[in-house]
């Protein structure tokens, strides 16, 4: 059998805390811990490594854990918010509009799971493109690093192109590192050395 | 009676809307305004993004990040109105303090700088610093200080975001070392005995932007007589706000639960100029919070180039981009003006302004009389040209690769 989602809740009323729980293991869903806001939610989200993490958006540790997807060393979550009824029209309109992904107060077992199912799916297809756009930056700058080398290399060794290239490639393959460490050592000890 | 609604966050520098609202200045402008407290920068963002607030104070990078499209929820904002200037401080706490007391240091900074490098040769762990949100003015100034001290705040530190109201709980608990925030929580940590305020944002800049009201693109275009009485209303309210003999009533209605809910003589010490820094040290800072004076209302399209010049230096905004246009599209003094001119304040002509060049006050000629101006240094005495904010940005220690620099030349020529 498939692992069950694991859940963390944020939320200060424990009565309302408890309703979303049952609501949730009701879903199929497993509830890993139930938390009140605190200084230390990203050291804890971290320990607990849930799968999705519910806050309820009148906690003011929500700019925290968003904050917490710029860093890399933390694993990033996908959020859910938590609303009361009171604010529910205008938070409909933020689903629609693709905000974020929100689940308004009173919550029936139907409705939980697609929430939170479409939240994990955004959230993993959006991490999949940042790793993407990240690969291809960091293709570019070896690909830069490597350009500089090959120049180092023609003018201080008065070598042609392909040579250097060579001799590049040569020396990466001889300690079986990669080019472009090889050129990123080159650069180094040029910058120190001319 | 227009209807609107204004969120903000339970911070001394929420003072205009507050005050607009108590002494009647909204309605004096035919408006019924409902002030909505908000519990984080991302609630703001995102209700002002889908409707369910017309508009709200921000920090004052928040609508360029929407509006380039890099917070995490974007959408064209406008602000033609900035709330304060100054307002902030860095706070470390008391054991960071006794190390960067010890040795004989020309500066904060340098002292920090020190322990720093003490600890990376001794294998200690990093530092870890708290500031409020990725694209607050918070991140940028104590960015700013760290670097012209020589620490690289993606390197030599742990840097992240903690809310303002557990800051004071951080650093008890010893999550944290050091944050930047707006009052009264640097306040209340020196107060605890947990921290002592290491510089202020004045310090880092003087008289530098803050927060701003910001409202949607669409709402400024739809409703631009409303935008404007909202803009008459808050530039009597700011006008209030500064004024000395008014100050401790406003320290009196910020105080009440329904918006900052601090202790009045918490809010009182810096709103009347007296920031204690801790070990019974205290600093008079006449121009800590400045609301209205020195043309602090007015949004200058510069001080957006200089954010956005941020933006790029750390990596937030990773396409090239015209910063001027982007400066141009958030920030609308064309809109202040309309509004200073209805009720005879005098405004700048101009949309920019250089700064790190005023070292005292200074006048600035308008067709209304001359206005008084403050000081505009920065710590590390850079100055800043924003026609030239690319030279500026080059300047500056960055994380930038070349061909983004190439691009965003081409692109800004």
């Amino acid at each position: 059998m498939e692992k069950p989602i694991r859940v963390l809740i944020v939320d200060e009323n424990d009565g309302r805390a408890s309703l979303l729980e049952s609501g949730i293991v009701a879903a199929g869903f497993e509830v890993v811990a139930r938390l009140i806001g605190c200084a230390d939610l990203c050291d804890k989200i971290g320990v607990i490594q849930p799968d999705v993490v519910l806050i309820d958006m009148e906690c003011p540790d929500r700019d925290a854990l968003e904050a917490m997807s710029y860093i890399s060393r933390h694993q990033p979550r996908p959020t859910v918010m938590t609303v009361d009824r009171s604010d529910s029209e205008s938070i409909r309109a933020a689903v629609q509009a693709g905000v974020s992904a929100y689940i308004v107060g009173g919550l029936s077992p139907e409705r939980v799971r697609p929430v939170l199912e479409v939240a994990i799916a955004r959230f993993n297809e959006f991490q999949t493109l940042r790793r993407e756009l990240e690969s291809a930056k960091s293709h570019l700058e070896e690909r830069k690093v490597i350009e500089r080398a090959k120049g180092i290399l023609m003018k201080s060794r008065h070598l042609p192109e392909d040579e250097a290239f060579r001799l590049l490639r040569k020396v990466a393959m001889d300690r079986k590192v990669k080019l472009a460490e090889v050129a990123r050592e080159v650069v180094a000890a040029a910058e120190l050395l001319l | 009676m227009k209807t609107l609604r204004l969120g903000f966050i339970p911070l001394s520098d929420c003072a205009v809307l507050v005050a607009a609202q108590e002494k009647g200045l909204f309605r004096r402008h035919g408006l019924a305004v409902e002030l909505a407290r908000e519990a984080s920068w991302a609630n703001v963002r995102d209700k002002v993004a889908v409707g369910a607030l017309d508009g709200a104070q921000m920090l004052a990078g928040m609508p360029i990040a929407a509006t380039v499209g890099v917070d995490a929820v974007a959408g064209p904002l406008t602000t033609a109105f900035s709330l304060n200037l100054n307002g902030n401080a860095v706070t470390v706490s008391r054991a960071l303090w006794e190390q960067m007391a010890a040795g004989d240091d020309e500066s904060t900074g340098a002292a920090l700088r020190r322990v720093v490098s003490e600890r990376r040769s001794a294998g200690a762990a990093r530092l870890r610093f708290a500031m409020v949100y990725p694209f607050a003015t918070h991140n940028y100034e104590l960015r700013y200080w760290m670097a012209a001290a020589g620490i690289d705040p993606d390197e030599d530190i742990d840097l992240s975001v903690i809310a303002p109201p557990r800051m004071v709980e951080a650093m008890a608990r010893g999550a944290i070392d050091g944050f930047c925030v707006g009052e009264p929580w640097g306040s209340l940590a020196v107060e605890r005995g947990l921290g002592r305020i290491a510089v202020t944002k004045y310090e880092i800049w003087n008289n530098s932007p803050e927060k701003v009201l910001a409202v949607r693109q669409s709402f400024a275009e739809r409703e631009p007589e409303v935008h404007r009485a909202l803009l008459r209303a808050l530039l009597e309210a700011a006008a209030w706000c500064d004024r000395d003999e008014n100050r401790p009533e406003l320290a009196r209605l910020l105080a009440e639960p329904c918006y900052v809910g601090a202790e009045e003589r918490l809010l009182a010490g810096p709103l009347c100029g007296q920031l204690s820094l801790g070990g019974g040290e205290v600093a008079s800072l006449p121009e800590f919070h400045v609301f209205h004076r020195y043309a602090a209302n007015f949004p200058w399209t510069s001080h957006a180039v200089w954010l956005l010049t941020q933006m790029l230096r750390w990596g937030q905004i990773d396409a090239p981009i015209d910063v001027l246009a982007a400066a141009r599209r958030v920030y609308r003094p064309d809109l202040h003006r309309e509004a200073a001119r209805d009720l005879g304040i005098a405004v700048p002509a101009e949309d920019l302004k250089s700064e790190g060049i005023h070292a005292h006050e200074w006048t600035l000629a308008t067709d209304r009389g001359a206005l008084r101006m403050g000081r505009d240094l920065f710590c590390d005495g850079q100055q800043f040209h924003p026609e030239r904010a690319l030279a500026y940005l080059a300047r500056s220690e960055m994380r930038m690769p070349a061909p983004m620099l190439d691009a965003l030349a081409a692109l800004n020529s």
